[in-house]
């Protein structure tokens, strides 16, 4: 008998050790329910969900949207490209007309940190936080840890990597909160021009040299450089940055160890990762994309719980 | 809170005894049949009567736990929410006879999620209820279970408990009722 110690899921910060493994229990129950040949299950018949993406996505409107109609949630779609945000509107204003419609869960993607706590400070229904900017995307972080676990065991004591563009990443600050909160040690690495000056006040370690990274690590999480967030250089060419942070076949072979590898999606083949890195067992970027249906489905789940 | 224990563990030993040699005159040697247990508690009389059912056949029996959480109508009525349990149905209920087995029947509504859930998995021949203690009058939806170990007439405020020895202190069905105000 237990629920979420939270009304929303804005960030990881917000929620504690024991929220994330209720959540993880109940993902794994509804795991189990999408591998039926029947996969759906009647528990949110009488609840309809707003899915309000500010900012393109494919892996986690998909993800989220089969997550709710697995749950048989009644669901509408908003996408900013085709509204009238476009037309000078506020975010409160676009929110609480769709919330007249009667609605009582919100998922929220929006290019600006903090978007999701300021609505849920600002109208009444819950609010699950799909990215906000450069800041938070909690059920990312909670579906690569439960990878993690599901693919090497408890989360306590394992050593995680975190590669790449880490200061234009919301998966990496989620990551961190949330390994950090399971007990797992973390190490970011990438060009020092892509690492946040204060990384290390969140407890983890920093290392510029992949292979020394590499070699300390029991997982690494590959992230995308995030050009379309860089308005700035922060290295001289991809071309650089493939032969300083890319990860490819002949690295993984010559560490002592099999390390397990982790990829947010979408994947830059030839960039961060090689095609045969990504396609090759130690890969579990396709485990990330089933458990994020069974994660969402948890935390929509148990926060309709309270509606 | 007064306390009355309806079965003693010799008594839950003799009724399922006699529990399982009725299950075996309808389902002779189990070859089309399958047992399921309802979570949570109903598992752990559905795993003596698998087990004594397999020692008395000399034959193995498909086994396996359903939760029925999911399927609920209290989701969001009830005042603390239910935590999921897990499901184990490694073989295929299609034109199976299933065995439902469960400690309590009360208002019926918890087997009729497990009859939901349970359709998730394919279309069975034949659905049977066994249970433990049956409340009988206190039914909300017209569930009626087929083999049964003690009938008890209780009324709504009242409360039946099986414990397990093993799990519990001891193997026994108490009956729980409040002190009236009388």
């Amino acid at each position: 008998m237990s629920s979420l110690s939270g009304d929303h899921l804005l960030g990881i910060k917000q929620i504690t050790e024991a929220d994330i493994n209720l959540i993880f229990d109940t993902a794994t129950s509804f795991k189990k329910v999408i591998n039926r040949p029947i996969k759906k299950v009647p528990s949110l018949r009488d609840t309809t969900i707003a899915n309000l993406f500010f900012e393109n996505s494919t892996r986690t409107k998909l993800s989220f949207e089969l997550a709710e109609k697995r749950l048989s949630a009644d669901i509408i779609n908003f996408s900013s490209s085709s509204s009238s945000v476009s037309k000078g509107e506020t975010l409160v204003d676009t929110v609480k007309n769709i919330l007249a419609m009667k609605v009582d869960m919100v998922v929220m993607r929006h290019p600006n940190p903090g978007a999701a706590v300021f609505l849920a400070k600002n109208i009444k229904a819950k609010i699950i936080n799909a990215g906000d900017g450069a800041h938070e995307h909690p059920t990312q972080a909670l579906l690569d840890a439960y990878t993690i676990r599901e693919n090497c065991g408890d989360i306590a004591g394992k050593k995680v990597l975190i590669l790449g563009d880490i200061l234009h990443s919301r998966v990496a600050i989620s990551n961190i909160l949330c390994l950090k909160k399971l007990g797992a040690e973390v190490m970011v690495c990438g060009p020092a021009t892509l690492i946040p000056r204060y990384i290390e006040s969140m407890g983890v370690k920093v290392e510029l040299d992949l292979l020394t990274a590499l070699n300390w690590c029991d997982v690494v999480n590959t992230l995308r450089i995030q050009l379309e967030r860089q308005s700035i250089k922060y290295f001289p060419s991809i071309r650089e940055y493939v032969m300083q942070y890319g990860v490819n076949k002949e690295i993984l072979d010559g560490l002592d160890k099999e390390i397990t590898l982790l990829h947010p999606g979408p994947i830059n083949r030839g960039v961060e990762i090689t095609g045969d890195v990504a396609d090759s067992k130690q890969a579990v970027i396709l485990d990330q994309v089933e458990n994020g249906v069974a994660i969402r489905m948890a935390v929509l789940y148990l926060l309709a719980q309270e509606i | 809170m007064n306390r009355r224990t309806i079965l003693n563990e010799k008594q839950v030993e003799l009724t399922i005894n006699r529990l399982c040699q009725q299950l075996i005159e309808n389902h002779g040697d189990f070859r089309d049949s399958v047992i399921i247990g309802l979570q949570p508690r109903g598992v752990y009389l559905a795993q003596r009567i698998h087990k004594q059912l397999e020692s008395l056949l000399n034959t193995q029996i498909e086994f396996g736990y359903l939760d029925s959480t999911f399927y609920r109508d209290d989701f969001r009525r009830r005042k603390n929410p239910i935590t999921a349990g897990t499901t184990e149905i490694d073989f295929v209920i299609e034109d199976k006879k299933v065995v439902f087995i469960d400690d309590v029947l009360f208002t019926g509504r918890t087997i009729r999620s497990g009859l939901d859930a349970l359709l998730a998995f394919g279309r069975p021949l034949v659905v049977e209820l066994l249970v433990l203690i049956d409340r009988r009058f206190s039914r909300q939806l017209p569930i009626e279970p087929m083999y049964v170990g003690k009938q008890v007439d209780s009324i709504r405020m009242e409360r039946v408990e099986v414990t397990w020895k093993g799990l519990e202190k001891e193997t026994k069905v108490v009956l729980y009722t409040p002190e009236s105000d009388e």
